[in-house]
């Protein structure tokens, strides 16, 4: 069925209570064309695109828990592309084009919003490194401009830019086309769009091994409900990246930590734009629910727990409340954790591994949401094609061993 | 907030006394001149981000200022033990 101001109507009269089911819960087949490990936003787009663009629709999505239910439902919807290295520009700038049209293309309300990502300056290596990035920016192409402190507070009113401030603001990048979308809608809305093109989504079942021939080529995957046979594996496993990959015997440069976020009680708009602050860990928005939504920075150690540590949520409200002494009072409802693969240069890797058939989009680490359409396409492109795009090329495994490094976690000082 | 056991002090601090210092157990080369791409790539980049029972070293950074391994459980974060620099590894029981 098609979601329309008219299919509402027409449910609203039946009250509500006869909406078709968004995507059939189905049963493992003997074996399929692809077969895609992890229903994130990133793997359940890949099964879309497939059946979409390449018009490869014998694709089932493995997924040990429910859809969504890792780092896509978890994580604080940040979406941008100002980026410093010409193939990040590339890699994000994709996605944020994709982002653009996905509502109407899967129609499925995804409440992408445009209302601007400001970035704060706190010292003068930001200033500068900002502005670097700006410069670099504008030659890729890509939104991004600076503004004085005076103009990012009437960009965003709850700033305190008072001189005295724990961490003054000296200024802020903002990214205007930047803004964040409703997590969940991106992975129900490309589950339930991929599943129409005859995509199997199957969830609770766990991949416990990778098959591989005598050639050394996949086979297909071991789970809870059985082998399922595939000549051809993507692995989107975001956080248990290593732990797929170890399955078919690859070591991979990638560490999982723990990441944390939180919302406080629901207030009216205040908060026009997103907020980051890198130098303080402190990611601020707020929902049309009108939760403020903030997120923290990764612990410190290897973590598969998908929890952290109580410290860092109070580091990161502590600075939150310099930065926005308004919110001094308001209360936090929830906290929780996801796991986040980082790799050593805080740039992903998405594309052929050295087993044949296995592909992998992953490392994406603290930042991989605004990504979601983008890698998604990308990955898909990489199966179908058994090559990567020119766009995914240079985030390849190999760098690490070359040492051509998309060094992202040295331009920006910091994660995210 | 971890509560870790300095083998040095001898005593459960909390953990942000401690600084995390990655998988321990990653020998520096003794050969550099000599070593492949792929060698360096293992040394420098590729780590075993164990789901279970993982090596890693700490230091004591408001403490006593001391590298020390640690054996911990990445899925409970439960620390089995820890032991001084130069002590052989403890053995997992599988
Ligand atoms: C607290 C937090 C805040 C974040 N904030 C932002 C942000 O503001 N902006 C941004 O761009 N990014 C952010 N991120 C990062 C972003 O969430 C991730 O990079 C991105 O969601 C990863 O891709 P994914 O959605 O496909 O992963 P996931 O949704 O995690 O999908 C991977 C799936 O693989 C499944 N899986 C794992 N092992 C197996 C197995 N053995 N068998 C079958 N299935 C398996 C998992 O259950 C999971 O559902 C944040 C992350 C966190 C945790
Ligand atoms: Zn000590």
């Amino acid at each position: 069925m098609k979601y329309s101001a008219l299919s509402l109507f027409a449910n609203a009269l039946s009250g509500h209570k006869k909406w078709p089911q968004q995507w059939p819960d189905a049963t493992p087949k003997k074996s399929y064309d692809v077969i895609i490990v992890g229903a994130g936003g990133h793997g359940l787009g890949a099964a879309y695109y497939l059946a979409r663009k390449h018009g490869i629709t014998n694709v089932a999505v493995i997924e040990k828990g429910w859809l969504g239910g890792g780092n896509t439902g978890r994580n604080t919807t940040i979406i941008r592309s100002n980026y410093l290295y010409d193939e990040s520009a590339r890699i994000y700038d994709h996605a944020v084009d994709l982002w653009d049209g996905l509502s109407q293309e899967i129609n499925y309300n995804v409440m992408f919003s445009k209302r601007g990502v400001l970035m704060l300056a706190h010292s003068v290596h930001d200033v500068q490194s900002f502005q670097r990035h700006i410069h670099a920016n504008r030659l890729n192409g890509v939104d991004n401009r600076w503004l004085t402190a005076e103009e990012a507070k009437a960009f965003c009113p709850p700033l305190n830019i008072s001189k005295d401030a724990r961490y003054p603001i000296l200024g802020a990048a903002l990214q205007q086309r930047a803004g964040t979308a409703r997590h969940d809608s991106v992975a129900w809305g490309y589950a339930r769009a991929a599943a129409a093109l005859g995509v199997d989504i199957i969830q609770n079942c766990a991949v416990t091994g990778i098959k591989r021939g005598a050639d050394g080529a996949v086979e297909g995957v071991e789970t809870e409900r059985g082998f399922i046979g595939a000549k051809k594996i993507g692995v989107s496993a975001a956080g248990n990246s290593s732990v797929i990959m170890e399955m078919a015997g690859l070591r991979f440069p990638l560490e999982s930590y723990p990441l944390q976020a939180l919302v406080s009680e629901p207030i009216k708009p205040v908060m026009p734009c997103v907020v980051m602050s890198n130098s303080v860990h402190a990611y601020i928005s707020q929902s049309d629910k009108g939760e403020l939504v903030i997120g923290a920075g990764t612990d410190q150690y290897v973590s598969y727990s998908q929890r952290g540590a109580l410290h860092i949520i109070e580091e990161t409200l502590a600075s939150i409340c310099e930065i926005f002494p308004l919110f001094k009072r308001m209360r936090m409802l929830r906290t929780w954790g996801g796991v986040v693969d980082v790799t050593p240069d805080r740039s992903p890797i998405l594309g052929k591994t050295p087993v044949p058939g296995l592909f992998v989009n992953c490392g994406w680490g603290t930042g991989g949401f605004k990504a979601t359409p983008g890698a998604a396409d990308l990955l898909a492109y990489t199966i179908a094609k058994d090559q990567p795009h020119p766009i995914n090329a240079p985030f390849n495994l190999e760098r690490f061993t070359g040492g051509r490094l998309i060094d992202e976690a040295a331009a920006a000082a910091v994660a995210h | 907030m971890l509560l870790i056991r300095c083998p040095y002090c001898q005593e459960e601090r909390p953990e942000i006394e401690f600084s995390y210092a990655g998988e321990a157990h990653i020998a520096r080369p003794l050969n550099p001149d000599d070593l492949s791409d792929e060698s360096w790539a293992e040394y420098l980049f590729i780590r075993s981000n164990r789901r279970g029972l993982h090596y890693e070293r700490w230091l004591h950074a408001h403490g006593c200022a001391q590298f020390f391994n640690a054996l911990r459980d990445t899925v409970s974060d439960k620390f089995e033990t820890t032991y001084k620099i130069g002590e052989a590894r403890p053995q997992v029981k599988k």
